[in-house]
């Protein structure tokens, strides 16, 4: 694929696509260079400013637009500088995850058998375990740190995606169309890429996009337990732990954080659905 | 017919072959023998059509022969080699010899490849065949050759109908150059005016290339258009065959001549057409076939004898190989 | 032929179907007629895309709410079928007209016995009760041909073959012996021995004095199942008549050159000859006559006028501009017509 088509195709989005994404490149904007544009420390605590509504002045003469929690942290600042983490967690979670999901589900679907016999079995053995104590379990062992949620999250998701491109893999191998390669004598690797994959993909990303919340609130309840990020980092599913407490109270604590992350996954579905399109020919000649 | 001295490019020996199926809820696993004992020979540049009704078996014949599925027993001769002893080499030379187009020209094509990519992937597999700066190029006279526009090469299937669809499956099969191509009804989707196209481009491109034909159908009326020999296949079994000529003329089996009085045609519509030869009942399953002659259950000669001696196939005092006790010249109805 | 001068059980007059779509308006049915006697046969011959199965819908009211359908008259028994509300619908499928599709599995109900499914047309249409609809179901599928009815009343769709299934669907469209019955392609899917088997109870079926209408692909099923048909290009009529008429002589080039194309199983052999081109698009139809691209006698007048549906002899319509040409010659005959003048 040359990158004019690919340009091509980017141009061509549909509008709802172009915001998502737009909306999308500005988190990550604030992701990279949030601390910059908003100069509060997001972990400094000021019992002085405890619970301030959204709006309120702080005691230093500062304000704090979205409020401040029970430690007198600024919610914005949180919100701004926890996108890193959240982000940085879901997406590397989901990649990798899903990586090994589609590997993994590739083989058990194309070759069966044995193969298969396997990777599902291994699947079931470890779904049967509840996954978030899986993740506690590791990263119990593996000790706090974003690398180690990252480990302890991909090892409790490859299950998932492996299970919805198995199943993908399962019935496009029985095509007709993949017959006709096996008996123009097309090689096995280049089946899988060419036939295999395509039709592996829409299914996958359906699930990353709905693992990439899941992803994000399994990383809020780890921080929660105190085995995910390091508490002198924010993240937005450690603030939400942290605002559930105070929900009649002070409200803006989990709902800032919580509506980014209902907006993220909004716009990641979105942008998943316009890519499925854009990678069917079909699809992309309706469009 | 005239004996040509070289090795047939496809001949199978007893060849035996099936697929397994779950009974009941506590999936024992049966062997539904689809191909029961098959002896069939394709020479160079003939077009041999397996004639048959869903379930007797042709399509499971087909993709043991292409390799798509292991054999139980009996041989698969390709050009005289045993398909089961090749080695890698020997396995890319049958892939090359050996081609198919299916029967559904909306499934057989991968939609996400262009015309030009599904025709040249075939040289992906065999380098050899066309150097790689002469591939555009010959992706544009296959394309020709088939009659599409050379210029559609950029197109994906869904852009095609049917029946130019199909002939991209011819294009990709011909790519590699084969002896053989296994047509497996692949005409079968098609609107009649299409499907004549269709058969017309196979035709002459078999004088073209000499490339052999085992055309699998159903249908009796595209037989008579394309076949030279004919097999007529009954529940995994060939009961009846001979050159086109014969099995029209003077089909002896009474299942061949059933079939052909069962087929509709557009003389139907004349006074003197009559029902002719209509059976009872459909044909048993394949996994629980009749003892003795298969067809016994709904054939109007059979007798305490098809129920416990098996026809085989042999001449039986007529000019072509049938699988019939009683078994007699008779002029179709 | 007699009993063709009173009034027909169906009128389809000036038939339009309009479907919207993303890509604007396409037409798939465009200023189709024609009537169908009490107790007689009509085929329509199509291939894909030509409309055929969309005017059964149309006639029958089950086209989905895109489509819009307007007719000059439609016609049934004298009653108007345009701008009917669904519940007279439902009381005029099941009693008066009925149908039965290609694919019989997909029109079943895989959840219900085969059985029940039959007992549910008298019960809910003639409110018997159930050991009585149950008694008139055995004996409708003895009628139909099913070997051992009482025994697979219990038994459920999947168990069925194709062509027992499609001798269910005929079973349950005769339940509440309708006048008139359309049978959309009703033997495609089925072997050619079962095909025939179908076939002869339809025609049993018509011959007592069932109004059959017949849509197929099949210019051999058409032979064995219709006394008169209709032939169908890119939403039009092109050719109408008797069987018997317009398969010796057509007079329109599109059915000579299908009968031409058809292979024969039997009969006199001869090489089938194909028609040139592709199946026109019906959102981008060609100007003039639909199929003037893949004529052998187009002329330039074919390419700028629309030939209209003109009685040419008698008993016989076609929408050529040079009918009586094609049906005086050589009825396939390939060129460029020059023997005109």
């Amino acid at each position: 694929m040359t990158a004019a088509v690919q340009a091509r195709r980017v141009t061509r989005m549909r509008p709802r696509a172009k915001v998502a994404a737009g909306i999308l490149g500005l988190f990550l904007v604030c992701a990279a260079i949030g601390p910059l544009l908003y100069p509060y420390d997001s972990v400094a605590t000021s019992v002085a400013d405890r619970l301030l509504p959204p709006g309120s002045a702080l005691s230093e003469g500062g304000l704090a637009p979205l409020g401040t929690d029970q430690l007198g942290r600024d919610v914005l600042a949180q919100v701004l500088d926890g996108a890193r983490v959240s982000l940085l967690v879901a997406l590397a979670t989901v990649l990798i995850g899903g990586f090994a999901g589609l590997v993994l589900g590739m083989l058990a679907g194309y070759f069966r058998g044995l193969t298969d016999t396997v990777i599902s079995r291994i699947g079931d053995i470890q779904l049967a375990f509840p996954s978030i104590l899986l993740a506690i379990l590791l990263a119990g062992v593996l000790g706090p740190s974003v690398l180690n949620v990252i480990i302890a999250l991909a090892v409790t998701r490859w299950v998932i995606f492996a299970r919805v491109v198995r199943g993908s893999a399962l019935e496009t191998r029985d095509r007709e169309f993949v017959d006709s390669a096996r008996v123009l004598g097309v090689g096995h690797l280049r089946i899988m890429w060419r036939y295999i994959f395509p039709a592996c993909v829409q299914p996958l990303l359906v699930a990353a996009t709905v693992q990439i919340g899941l992803t994000m609130v399994a990383e809020a309840a780890l921080s929660f337990l105190g085995l995910g990020v390091p508490v002198d980092q924010a993240s937005w599913g450690a603030t939400i732990a942290n605002g559930r407490d105070y929900l009649s109270s002070a409200w803006w604590i989990a709902a800032v954080p919580g509506l980014a992350l209902t907006i993220v996954v909004v716009c990641v579905g979105i942008l998943g659905d316009e890519l499925r399109k854009v990678t069917d020919p079909s699809e992309r000649e309706r469009a | 017919m005239n004996q040509r001295s070289e090795e047939p490019v496809l001949r199978t020996a007893d060849l035996v072959a099936g697929y397994q199926v779950r009974r009941g809820l506590l999936g024992r696993r049966a062997e539904v023998a689809a191909v029961a004992g098959v002896n069939l020979t394709v020479r160079e540049g003939e077009t041999v059509c397996l004639v048959g009704e869903s379930g007797c078996g042709k399509s499971t014949l087909a993709r043991s022969v292409v390799g798509l599925l292991r054999p139980r027993s009996g041989t698969v001769l390709v050009a005289g080699k045993d398909t089961a002893k090749l080695d890698r080499a020997g396995r890319l030379e049958l892939r090359k010899n050996v081609q198919m187009v299916f029967q559904d020209p909306f499934a057989s094509l991968n939609p996400r490849m262009t015309a030009g990519e599904l025709i040249a992937e075939g040289w992906r597999v065999h380098p050899g065949l066309v150097a790689e700066s002469d591939r555009q190029a010959e992706v544009a006279r296959l394309l020709a050759q088939v009659g599409l526009n050379p210029k559609h090469a950029g197109r994906y299937p869904h852009q095609f109908s049917g029946g130019q669809r199909q002939r991209i499956s011819i294009a990709r099969a011909l790519a590699v150059r084969p002896r053989l191509i296994i047509c497996d009804e692949a005409v079968s989707a098609l609107d009649v005016s299409i499907q004549a196209q269709i058969l017309a481009l196979l035709a002459q491109l078999q004088e073209e290339l000499g490339i052999a034909y085992l055309f699998i159908t159903h249908d009796l009326g595209v037989v008579r258009q394309i076949a030279d020999r004919v097999a007529v296949m009954h529940l995994g079994q060939i009961v009846e065959t001979g050159t086109a000529e014969e099995i029209y003329q003077q089909p002896r089996h009474p299942y061949t001549q059933a079939l052909l009085s069962a087929a509709p045609s557009v003389d139907d519509w004349t006074d003197d057409y009559t029902e002719g030869i209509v059976l009872q009942g459909d044909t048993p399953s394949p996994a629980d076939p009749p003892s003795g002659c298969r067809f016994r259950t709904r054939c109007w000669l059979a007798e305490p004898r098809c129920a416990t001696e098996t026809p085989e196939l042999a001449e039986r005092g007529g000019p072509h190989l049938v699988a019939c006790h009683f078994a007699r010249p008779t002029v179709p109805t | 032929m007699t009993a063709t001068e009173e009034a027909p059980l169906l009128t389809v007059s000036g038939l339009n179907v309009a479907i919207e779509g993303a890509a604007g308006t396409v037409q798939p049915v465009r200023d189709v007629s024609f009537t169908l006697a009490q107790g007689d046969s009509l085929a329509i011959v199509g291939e894909s895309g030509s409309g055929k199965s969309m005017t059964s819908l149309a006639v029958l009211g089950l086209l989905p709410e895109q489509a819009t359908v307007r007719a000059e008259d439609l016609r049934f028994d004298g009653a108007e079928l345009t701008g009917l509300a669904d519940p007279d619908w439902q009381q005029l499928r099941g009693e008066q007209l009925a149908m039965i599709f290609q694919d019989p599995l997909s029109a079943l109900n895989p959840a219900l016995t085969v059985g029940y499914q039959i007992a549910e047309m008298f019960r809910r249409h003639r409110g018997w009760g159930r050991s009585r609809a149950r008694q008139a179901a055995v004996e409708l599928m003895a009628q139909v041909g099913i070997p051992d009815p009482a025994a697979r009343l219990r038994d459920y769709p999947h168990q069925f073959s194709g062509g027992m299934r499609q001798r269910v669907m005929i079973a349950m469209a005769l339940a509440l012996e309708p006048r008139l019955l359309i049978a959309d392609e009703p033997t495609t899917a089925l072997d050619v021995t079962v095909q025939a088997q179908i076939l002869r109870l339809l025609r049993q079926r018509q011959r007592d004095g069932l109004a059959l209408v017949v849509i197929s692909h099949d210019l051999g099923v058409v032979a064995r199942s219709a006394r008169r048909v209709v032939v169908m290009y890119a939403g039009t009529l092109v050719e109408s008549g008797l069987v018997a008429e317009v398969y010796p002589a057509p007079a329109h080039p599109y059915t000579a050159g299908l009968l031409a194309a058809s292979p024969r199983a039997r009969g006199t052999a001869g090489s089938v000859r194909p028609i040139d081109g592709q199946p026109p698009d019906i959102s981008a139809l060609p100007a003039g006559c639909a199929f003037h691209p893949r004529c052998p006698i187009a002329r330039e007048r074919c390419t700028v006028e629309r030939p209209k549906l003109r009685v040419v002899a008698p008993g016989r319509e076609s929408a050529c501009h040079f009918a009586e040409e094609v049906l005086t010659g050589e009825p396939t005959k390939r060129g460029t017509g020059a023997a005109h003048g």
